[in-house]
């Protein structure tokens, strides 16, 4: 029956140091996550070890036992933040994953918290800086020079759903939705064929059906088995193909509607396979087509376009909830999904309130127009790179958005709620409030577990296997009985 | 900058971009207008970039090389 209930996503930010002709990326990293003030009291590990649960209290397991990395690399490269996310160092690269949330709206306000933290951090990066450098932060994913750095989408599904049917119903799905959710690049890379404008930032990137990898031979289904939970039960979906969006109506469709077609897919309701011949090649032919009016081969014999490979979906999926209750969410999801595709059969640049590549399109066009330059221009360039600075008075979707030329979907103030306090309904509530009330005595986390330093006793590690178990509902009276983490430790395991 | 603040409001009042076009029974000047509109707004917008976009652009972009990650 379910839909994906929890939900997270992991982004990779540009980072760069104008004035700065040694720039180094990673020692820029640890500056910059190390400027950030969260809590001050707080000096958390990022616990690399996954354990087997001892014993259970309240849906946790606990054990005892003493574990010792290289704890100042370590806590220099990792913090876990009062929200519930984490924001660390990944390679060469800031990353921001959310605390793990119940629905779209809940994600799209702590993915923007995570533009906000990444802002504060540069600001204060910045200031420890040499006179004439300033710390740069950019939400996109190219350099436009053959390096990608990634946005991944998790969500969780039972481990009953087969794989190979992900395989086979969400390939599809993947190389299609980027006309509704692509973040738009000018150029091409990766040795992809030449254009002046395409849909996706990712799309060059990839090169093999299904894998494993990341980094190199990018798949457009990863087969990363790590669900962060009981793996009896179930399985992180983890999509690393999409674009990180500035637009708050482009992420809600993507992170929506992707989660309406894995629930389609686990309750077996998508009655013919829509697999497209060649979809490495397909998915880089649609980021070129910005008309979205190619016709691509199935392997069930004839042709169709993106929009209708995302109608029929569609279809499949009216017809699945027709005999279901639908929440609130979900319903508007699937209306903005019909509009969207009707808009986009019509004429895609009529979307540019919703969608990022629509958006940046038509403000370089008007650049262009304006200032009689072409395509290749240094400053069409620059708007592109531009769009994506998270700094409110210079990022150029932010202007838009002051300017009210872009559609929302969560007001500032869940935003800036989303910076300090966790989601209420996921084991993030129990990870993020108990680094606010005993931080000094956190002392290490990873998604489904936290351990505390009470003293001397050995480390005791709360294991949390079940992402909705450790929700307000269920642990508020615990924390409020508790006024160390010494009492909770001993309430947990009594 | 006044046109930017009164395209902003007929921008926001004008509901879903997706609407139909102009000329069922608009008329020919509702689109001459509207085109104006249009094109004030779209003056304003780029005088608004034209002031923050990096200088030495062209230096900024060569500059701008990533490692990748994942």
């Amino acid at each position: 029956m379910p839909l994906p209930s929890v939900l997270g996503s992991e982004i990779e930010y540009g980072i760069t140091v104008q004035g700065d002709p040694d720039f180094d990326p990673i020692s820029s990293c640890v500056l910059l996550v190390n400027a950030y003030q969260d809590n001050e009291d707080a000096q958390i590990l990022w616990d690399y070890e996954q354990e087997n649960p001892l014993a259970d209290a309240r849906g946790f397991h606990v054990e005892g036992e003493k574990y010792t990395p290289n704890q100042q690399e370590n806590i220099a490269r990792n913090k876990t933040l009062r929200n519930g996310a984490r924001f660390y160092v990944d390679h060469a690269h800031p990353e921001y994953s959310t605390p793990e949330v119940t629905n779209v709206r809940d994600l799209i306000a702590y993915e923007r918290a995570g533009e906000r933290t990444m802002e504060a951090a540069r600001r204060a990066a910045t200031a420890l800086l040499p006179a004439g450098q300033t710390l740069l932060i950019h939400k996109n994913n190219s350099d436009r020079k053959g390096n990608s750095y990634g946005n991944h989408e998790n969500y969780l599904i039972e481990r009953r759903t087969p794989f190979r049917e992900i395989v086979e119903h969400m390939t599809p799905f993947l190389i299609t939705r980027n006309v509704f959710c692509g973040a738009g690049k000018v150029g091409s890379e990766n040795r992809a064929q030449q254009c002046e404008y395409q849909i996706s930032q990712r799309a060059d990137f990839f090169e093999t059906e299904v894998a494993l990898d990341t980094m190199v031979k990018r798949p457009i289904i990863n087969t990363r088995d790590e669900p962060h939970a009981d793996r009896e039960k179930y399985r992180r979906f983890h999509i690393i193909i999409g674009d990180s969006n500035l637009c708050e109506v482009s992420t809600y469709l993507r992170v929506g509607v992707t989660s309406i077609v894995l629930a389609l897919v686990e309750d077996g309701a998508i009655p013919k396979s829509l697999s497209i011949t060649d979809p490495v090649k397909v998915v880089k032919e649609i980021s070129h087509d910005l008309g979205c009016k190619r016709q691509y081969a199935l392997e069930r014999g004839g042709r169709m376009t993106a929009i209708e490979v995302q109608r029929e979906l569609l279809d499949n999926a009216l017809r699945y909830f027709s005999s279901r209750s639908l929440d609130p969410i979900t319903k508007d999801v699937l209306v903005r999904w019909e509009r969207v595709l009707a808009a986009l059969a019509d004429d895609p640049m009529q979307l540019e309130r919703e969608v990022d590549w629509v958006a940046k399109h038509k403000l370089i066009r008007s650049y262009i127009q304006r200032h009689k330059v072409d395509w290749h221009h240094p400053q069409v360039h620059m708007l592109d790179l531009q769009y994506h600075d998270v700094r409110p008075d210079k990022g150029l979707f932010f202007l838009l958005e002051r300017r009210g030329e872009v559609d929302r979907v969560v007001e500032s103030e869940e935003i800036e709620r989303a910076v300090t306090t966790p989601p209420s309904d996921t084991r993030a509530y129990f990870r993020g409030e108990c680094i606010r009330r005993y931080p000094e005595a956190v002392f290490g986390v990873n998604w489904d577990s936290i351990s505390f330093n009470v003293g001397e006793e050995p480390i005791k590690r709360i294991l949390m296997n079940e992402p909705l178990k450790g929700t307000r509902a269920h642990v508020e009276d615990l924390l409020n009985a508790s006024p160390t983490a010494s009492v909770l430790v001993r309430n947990l395991t009594s | 900058m006044a046109s930017g603040e009164q395209t902003q409001k007929n921008k926001q009042g004008g509901g879903e971009s997706g609407g139909t076009p102009a000329g069922d029974g608009a008329g020919q000047k509702k689109i001459a207008k509207k085109g104006e509109e249009l094109k004030d707004e779209m003056d304003s917008l780029i005088d608004e970039i034209d002031e923050v976009l990096e200088e030495n652009a062209e230096e900024f972009v060569k500059n701008y090389v990533q490692r990748g990650g994942e």
